[in-house]
């Protein structure tokens, strides 16, 4: 087993007096999808948010690469190499392809007063970057917002990977796809794992959840409600356990029966 | 796009012919352009020999190039999602403070303009901040510091002068080179051109060079497209509204400077009204009023447009009175037929992205 590239022990985060998370811990390996299943208030955005480094915990420790950190801003995680994919909020529909891959880490030539945006080298890379993910593009100056849902979060996790992320926090890529859009989506996302990244998957749909993921983990009010690895657990179970119409121990009966069939 | 891996190379040909076509009508100052052609030819036809000559040209550049100033700044704001309702009064306020301190302190003037351009950039820093501090809409921050200045502006001057309007600034020291700087007349051909068109020229292609071809720019656009997205991008975007803000503040000093060596004097009521003026040029040329897209050479033809107006209307030998109609007809016009193209565009768009899907 290789040495977890993030981890998280006793996370406990407040908000005033309300109780977002308490007691979570949490560890993400490379080359692993790791989904993090919760309904609705779960907890799964504060933890997201912690680990991206929009916020701060209240209590806990957050490891990476073995090393303990502090985040104070989204950019000193990026800067480490946890990059995060947001639903929505990733790509900016009136911009063309080539602006939204390099927002933020623009290429640049020149000297002085005459530094200038590299804008063939930036659309020359938009196309053979994607097109290593397997995404053909005609027209880099096409606007992202001309794009299906699928396209736009798979340049968004493509983006992510050219720029050195080793860990990529993907917040409900799927949510708001059709079936074949989320498809493509989870294909990029095995992608992603296999280049080596420790990929970390929020959804509340199982089904997307269970064809990619390595490991599961499943908060339930602000708790980690259980943390299994493939095979360990039928998709079935998960939809239960995330719903909160079974506990643990009733999965465990399960389970067993299961052990016993075989 | 496709998510294919291999793509379907004879498709490719019909696509670059309609590419053509598109990648021109994409562009956001396209509307511009023919409104621009639309008008000249409209005034062309109803008074020839006085608009197609060297004279009639200087005449629709003098205005044209100041309220082009404004407008690529403002242009520039707007395509970062703000809006800037102070930057009219603000060419006054600023030849205000000037005029004073170069006529009441006995300052060299350059050392007066030079706090007049502090001054405004202290403004449109304080505007800026106070959008991001608050959250509210610049429209409401920027209308307060308009009246704020639009009272100051008659308030301060009255208690100085005891008048509405400072005179005699051409009797300070360094007068002649501030007015060779900023706003001179040169006569080419015969007939006296102003040197602020230079101006415009000039600033029209750095401001565009910025918007295009810098990360800046990219940042702008980002900014009005999606401050959330840009923030996660590791955008600045704090930074640039502000900067935007005090672009707008510094262009309207420069205006304003060029209004004080042009008429020697400062009206306390200089400017109000001329905010919406340059808001509609720059929504002329392309601009959309929610941010994100638009043109800094289209709001220096939207600027021309207003230029062409206000000349021929008088060339025309019309009731000057009915100026601000025919505006408004003029802007109805060329906003519709600004989105008539982009329309066009997006249908043609659609047209060759299926024509790929079915060349598949």
């Amino acid at each position: 087993m290789p040495e977890p590239i993030l981890e998280v022990r006793h996370i406990t985060k407040l908000f005033g007096s309300v109780i977002a998370l308490s007691d979570v811990s949490a560890k993400i390996y490379p080359g692993e999808v790791t989904c993090l299943l919760g309904d609705n208030g779960a907890g799964k955005s504060t933890l997201i948010k912690i680990l991206s480094g929009v916020y701060q915990p209240t209590e806990g420790e957050y490891y990476f690469e073995g090393r303990r950190v502090v985040f104070n801003s989204p950019r000193e995680a990026l800067d480490h190499g946890i990059a995060t994919v947001y639903q929505d909020l990733s790509l900016i529909p009136l911009m063309p392809i080539w602006r939204n891959f390099f927002l933020g880490s623009e290429p640049e030539k020149g000297w002085g007063p005459f530094r200038r945006y590299d804008i063939d080298l930036a659309k020359r890379t938009v196309r053979t970057e994607l097109a290593k993910m397997g995404i053909i593009i005609r027209d880099p100056d096409q606007p992202v917002g001309t794009m299906s849902g699928g396209e736009r979060q798979s340049i968004a996790i493509c983006r992510a990977i050219y720029f050195g992320a080793k860990v990529l926090i993907l917040d409900e890529p799927t949510a708001a796809l059709g079936v074949k859009q989320a498809g493509i989506v989870l294909h990029y996302i095995v992608q992603a794992k296999r280049r080596g990244l420790g990929v970390i998957f929020i959804t509340h749909n199982p089904n997307h959840a269970y064809p990619v993921g390595d490991r599961f983990i499943i908060l339930r009010r602000g708790r980690v409600l259980g943390d299994f690895r493939k095979g360990e657990v039928e998709k079935d179970a998960l939809m239960n356990l995330m719903a909160g119409g079974e506990d643990l121990a009733q999965l465990q009966r399960e389970l067993e029966q299961t052990g016993e069939e075989q | 796009m496709t998510t294919k891996a291999i793509g379907a190379a004879p498709a490719d040909v019909h696509t670059a012919e309609v590419g053509l076509v598109r990648g021109w009508l994409r562009r956001p100052e396209v509307g511009a352009i023919i409104g621009a052609g639309v008008v000249w030819l409209f005034f062309a036809a109803i008074t020839p020999t006085n608009w197609i000559s060297v004279q009639g040209i200087a005449r629709i550049l003098d205005p044209a190039s100041t309220l082009g100033i404004m407008a690529i700044a403002v242009a520039l704001l707007m395509i970062g999602g703000e809006f800037d309702l102070s930057t009219g009064v603000m060419t006054g306020t600023t030849g205000l403070v000037a005029g004073l301190l170069s006529t009441r302190l006995g300052w060299h003037l350059w050392p007066s303009m030079f706090v007049a351009l502090i001054f405004a950039l202290g403004v449109g820093y304080l505007n800026g901040m106070m959008v991001i501090k608050t959250g509210l809409p610049s429209f409401i921050v920027t209308l307060a510091t308009f009246f704020v200045l639009r009272g100051a502006n008659v308030g301060v001057t009255r208690l100085v002068t005891d008048q509405v309007y400072v005179g005699g600034i051409d009797r300070a020291v360094g007068f002649m080179p501030a007015r060779l700087f900023f706003n001179t007349g040169v006569t080419l051909f015969g007939i006296e051109f102003r040197t602020s068109i230079l101006w415009w020229v000039v600033l029209t292609c750095l401001a565009s060079w910025v918007l295009l071809r810098t990360r800046y720019g990219s940042w702008i656009f980002a900014t009005g497209g999606d401050a959330q997205a840009a923030r996660n991008a590791g955008v600045p975007v704090a930074h640039v509204k502000i900067a935007l803000f005090m672009t707008t503040a510094g262009a309207a000093w420069l205006v304003g400077m060029m209004n004080v060596v042009r008429l020697r004097s400062a009206v306390a009521s200089q400017g109000i009204g001329q905010e919406f003026v340059y808001i509609i040029a720059a929504t002329i040329g392309g601009c959309l009023l929610t941010g994100g897209y638009g043109s800094v050479v289209g709001a220096a033809i939207g600027a021309a447009i207003f230029g062409m107006a206000q000349v021929g209307i008088v060339f025309a030998g019309w009731d000057t009175d009915w100026f601000y109609s025919f505006l408004g007809v003029t802007l109805l016009v060329a906003v519709l037929v600004n989105n008539y193209t982009r329309r066009r565009a997006e249908q043609i768009s659609v047209a060759a992205a299926k024509m790929r899907t079915e060349g598949e």
